[in-house]
């Protein structure tokens, strides 16, 4: 175990702005390109949905 | 004997890829939260104290992976440019178009996290080194990618002319790669080495290694999952998409 303290680990031996810097700017670009992609697909899944009912309404 | 070859051209058609990205993403995605979970914790709690850079090393756990892929991804999408050239398949534009916002973060990471380590270190956020630089180079040659296949309206004629520019660009990998030998650099060697016994400690390795591993995965997972958008973007029109469950009302 390398940590004595819970504040130990967030100083991480002075280095704490540039370890958690890079840690937590991966996190946060990885999460917010995940809640994008999702955005994506269901946007143009529920536009494609309503184009097709659309259709189907046209033709009845 | 031709009963026995897998039709590989069959997986080429959006249609038969579509089902199967959708039940193949949530397998990378979980992969990947399982590997980032036993890599953290051997990024922080294995991993011992470097004695030379103190905690500050504990950096390279994401900047050495992330730096691997965004030089591999920009090789896949060479790899798909090259088929789509060959073999005029539509699936290879498009899996190109789903790894390239992917490739850019991956290398702004790559940037961002030098720089974090390179201030304390070197004194420096940046230097004009030729590793630093060629890895900026790739990040404007995935944006440059981006930026002309949107900037094309046709998909068909977009495809053709990101994959001249992943194919032209994919000369600047090796570069990177072999930067810190072919130049003096600030930048460090590199930390494996596939001819060399790798310098740094069991953990350290192992740590990279299965970083490396759930940045794979999430990869996987995420240009799967994009890549369903894209084809539903794409081929709107096709009577498959309209017989698809999710699309009935």
């Amino acid at each position: 175990m390398n940590w004595g303290s819970t504040s130990e680990f967030f100083a991480m031996g002075g280095y704490g702005l540039y370890v958690w810097g890079s840690f937590g700017v991966t996190a946060l670009t990885l999460l917010i390109e995940t809640v994008l992609v999702r955005k994506r697909y269901s946007d143009t899944r529920r536009a494609l949905r309503r184009e097709l009912a659309a259709d189907r309404e046209n033709q009845e | 004997m031709s009963q026995r070859l897998v039709n590989w051209f069959k997986f080429a058609s959006p249609a038969t890829f579509y089902p199967l990205a959708g039940k193949a993403w949530p397998w990378f995605a979980a992969l990947g939260t399982a590997f980032a979970a036993v890599g953290l914790w051997i990024s922080f709690f294995v991993a011992p104290t470097d004695f030379q850079q103190g905690e500050g090393y504990r950096i390279i756990f994401i900047h050495v992976p992330a730096s691997w892929m965004s030089m591999f991804i920009y090789c896949v999408m060479a790899l798909w440019a090259a088929i789509g050239i060959t073999f005029n398949t539509r699936l290879s534009g498009m899996m190109s178009s789903a790894l390239a916002p992917t490739g850019a973060l991956f290398a702004f990471i790559s940037l961002w996290t030098g720089a974090l380590w390179g201030k304390p270190m070197w004194g420096a956020w940046w230097v004009w080194d030729a590793r630093l630089t060629s890895e900026l180079i790739l990040l404007f040659l995935y944006l440059g990618y981006i930026a002309l296949t949107a900037a094309i309206d046709d998909p068909r004629r977009a495809d053709k002319a990101g994959a001249i520019v992943s194919l032209v660009g994919v000369v600047n990998v090796p570069i990177i790669y072999f930067s810190v030998k072919w130049w003096n650099t600030l930048h460090q060697g590199a930390s494996v080495s596939m001819t060399k016994a790798p310098t740094m400690a069991t953990t350290m390795l192992w740590g990279m290694l299965i970083m490396a591993l759930a940045f794979w995965m999430y990869s996987i997972a995420i240009a799967l999952y994009r890549v369903r958008a894209i084809i539903l973007e794409r081929e709107r029109h096709a009577t498959w998409v309209a017989e698809l469950p999710e699309m009935q009302a």
